[in-house]
């Protein structure tokens, strides 16, 4: 102490000298701040302020408060795209048992499993767009295999995708084949690191089938679970390349789910009223956030938890 | 062919530096969205152009069909163009009217061109001026399957009734009266805009198209009971087919008529249909006393108001006017011109056919319903109308939905 006291005093530390420690994390940060500002927190406010007006795009923007969001409440094909979403999150959930009972079916070592495994895979990898394709020439009155096969047994064929209650079911369906095959793999991993001195001891105490996977297997999926549902619905939420290539909304816009909707509004061939476009998107942003909220809110107990 | 043109250009530019005695050579820049064929025809043109004005270069690029109608918006509010193509009809209303395309009524009075180009000067005119010129279109009409008319033993029909009982003798052989594929949307209006031209003639579409009549209308119900007669006969899940779809259904003799535009021909005949097997009418007589309108989507250039050298520009309008230059675009792409001196290929059925009906139409020429009607009321109707064809007893609330939206739309 008195040693430091009779040392004469350095020479003004610099600003950067003294806050090294709290700045550094801080630089690391910036970049990334930075973007994460200009193309997510920007967009976002953006939006919000542009659906409060009418802008085609061209001319001058109009102010119109709240009108936009009192046209949405009594618009039928807001209505049909909140349902059609609506139906989406909850049928698209079905992904996650589906991909669990695929994943322990295939957690087995036998001859060429990794082949089976792979092939099982295959449709998560290839692109959406492919998948939409597939899935309407399987769908295609006349030609499809789905149609044919209901018409060899039926005498009538049926058109999924020109049946206005039919389509939006087909669409789902084939937005699931992709879905189980992720789920699928996120819980493959996760079937790996179950601890195999838990299923002896279960074992030992008599533990079988569907009481084995409840209350032993399960529990250690929890972390795959977990993921397996946020992706999900955010993959049902984001939902629009399907519908987009599958039917473009059709027939008569019943198949319509929200993100296409606010696509045709905003920025399609017929559209371009991009204050109305935008209300749509604050809207789904909303319904996204209640969601993403939640799964943030989990994530941050869980860690706190963990400490 | 472009390193080449480039080449050229750049001697020319050294050469100028060099003698500095020569003229200055302008440059306008022409903004198009051609698919590859009308694209070489265009470039054909405009070599030809710049061999008669030596002053000025055109330099075209060229965007893809659909990501165009974007682009449009954002390159003439902010960096123009000399040249840029559109539609005629309502589809220009949206630039005319935020000021966005230049009023070229100059060009029309110099070259004569409310004579020559007559028939497509309703769909230029707004507020009494002209504001771009139109280079091509084509006809609508219905293509039919003469090898089914063959099978179910039916003749050409002359009028509507008789179209429809010819109907009754295909279902007979199971064969489709009418296909259409309607996953688009587009094609279902092409039949609703010609049942109405014919039931209510040119004026009352038009009315109706910008707003005027109530879509509850009586003379709207009689289209969709016109209409009604056909569903039970017209292609089954039509909803979920393209177009393309339904032209194999028509190439194939499982269906007999389609109303389509001159542009299907292409497709019909790679499908492996001839002159001999492929036949086209004009849509048939509904109201004789109609007199007789026809549907002909017109593609036109275009001046933006940002354009910097504005009187080139106008000097190249002047030559996608004349007749030398739409015979010459219009028989390589296999359109119509619409300069009334210019020539079209005789030995083509489909294009003789289409001059013919067109130059002789009294009753006017409909853009078709998407440029004719705001964009907002096309995609609602058209929507409208593929309901119709699969539920027809939603009718009322169909019409009823579509008055609530021309209520607002229109009144903006």
């Amino acid at each position: 102490m008195t040693l430091a006291m009779s040392e004469p005093e350095p020479p003004q530390k610099s600003w950067w000298r003294s806050n090294q420690q709290r700045a550094t994390p801080w630089l690391f940060l910036a970049p990334g701040m930075f973007m994460f500002g200009l193309y997510v927190i920007y967009p976002i406010i953006a939006s919000f302020r542009l659906s409060f007006f009418k802008y085609d795009g061209l001319g001058t923007k109009v102010w119109l408060g709240l009108a936009n969001y009192q046209e949405l409440f009594s618009d039928p094909a807001f209505k049909t795209s909140l349902y059609n979403n609506v139906l989406w999150l909850i049928l698209y959930l079905l992904a996650v048992p589906l991909g669990l009972g695929i994943a322990i079916f295939l957690n087995q070592t036998v001859r060429g499993i990794r082949i089976y495994k792979s092939l099982f895979f295959f449709p998560f990898v290839i692109s959406q767009v492919v998948v939409g394709l597939i899935f309407s020439w399987f769908y295609a009155p006349n030609f499809g295999l789905l149609y044919s096969v209901i018409e060899f047994f039926t005498g009538k064929g049926v058109a999924i995708l020109a049946d206005p209650v039919l389509a939006t079911y087909g669409i789902i369906a084939a937005g699931l084949w992709p879905q189980i095959a992720y789920c699928m793999i996120l819980y493959l991993t996760g079937l790996n690191n179950v601890a195999p001195d838990q299923i002896e001891a279960a074992r030992l105490d008599g533990a079988k089938g569907l009481k084995m996977l409840w209350y032993v297997i399960l529990p250690q999926l929890r972390p795959a679970t977990f993921i397996a549902v946020v992706v999900t619905v955010i993959g049902a939420l984001r939902s629009f390349d399907l519908v987009s290539i599958m039917t473009k909304g059709g027939p008569f816009g019943s198949t319509r789910v929200l993100s296409y909707y606010m696509y045709e509004q905003a920025l399609s061939e017929y559209g371009y009223r991009m204050g109305y476009g935008a209300a749509i998107a604050v809207v789904l942003f909303a319904i996204m956030m209640v969601f993403i909220s939640g799964f943030i809110w989990k994530m941050v107990r869980d860690e706190r938890g963990n400490r | 062919m472009l390193h080449l043109k480039k080449g050229a250009s750049l001697a020319l530019a050294l050469g100028l530096i060099a003698g500095a005695a020569h003229a200055e050579v302008r440059t306008i820049k022409y903004y198009s969205d051609y698919d590859p064929i009308p694209l070489a025809a265009m470039q054909a043109l405009i070599a030809d152009f710049e061999a008669q004005h030596p002053d000025i270069k055109v330099e075209l690029q060229n965007f893809d069909h659909e990501g165009y109608k974007t682009a449009i918006r954002n390159f003439l509010t902010t960096d123009s163009p000399d040249l840029a193509n559109w539609y005629a009809g309502n589809r220009m209303a949206p630039f005319v009217k935020s000021g966005q395309f230049m009023d070229v009524s100059d060009v029309w009075k110099d070259n004569n061109l409310d004579q020559s180009l007559a028939s497509a000067m309703p769909s230029m005119t707004i507020d009494g001026k002209q504001w771009g010129v139109p280079y091509t279109y084509y006809q609508w009409g219905i293509y039919y399957n003469k090898s089914a008319y063959a099978e179910a033993g039916a003749k050409v029909p002359t009028n509507w009734d008789e179209f429809i009982a010819n109907c009754e003798l295909f279902k007979a052989k199971g064969i489709d009266c009418l296909t259409t594929g309607t996953s688009a949307l587009w094609p279902a209006a092409g039949i609703f805009d010609y049942l109405d031209l014919r039931t209510n003639g040119y004026d009352y579409h038009m009315k109706l198209t910008s707003g005027e009549i109530p879509w509850t209308d009586d003379g709207v119900r009689k289209v969709f009971a016109e209409w009604a007669k056909l569903v039970p006969y017209t292609t089954a899940n039509a909803a979920a087919l393209d177009w393309q779809d339904a032209a194999a259904l028509f190439v194939q003799g499982k269906a007999a008529n389609y109303v389509m535009g001159n542009f299907a021909v292409g497709v019909f005949k790679q499908g492996g249909m001839t002159n001999d097997t492929l036949g086209f009418m004009p849509f048939p007589t509904i109201n004789p006393d109609v007199v007789r309108a026809e549907e002909a989507p017109t593609d036109t250039v275009h001046i933006p108001a940002g354009a910097k050298d504005p009187a080139d520009a106008k000097v190249f309008l002047a030559y996608i006017a004349s007749a030398e230059a739409q015979t010459k675009w219009n028989a390589a792409v296999g359109q119509l011109p619409i300069n009334s001196a210019a020539t079209v290929d005789e030995a083509d059925p489909f294009l003789k056919a289409g001059f013919d009906l067109l130059s002789s139409t009294k009753g006017g020429i409909a853009q078709f319903f998407d440029r004719d009607a705001p964009a907002e009321m096309a995609k609602i109707g058209m929507e409208g109308f593929q309901e119709f064809m699969i539920y027809p007893d939603h009718l009322d609330a169909i019409l009823t939905r579509l008055e609530a939206a021309r209520q607002r739309i229109y009144k903006q």
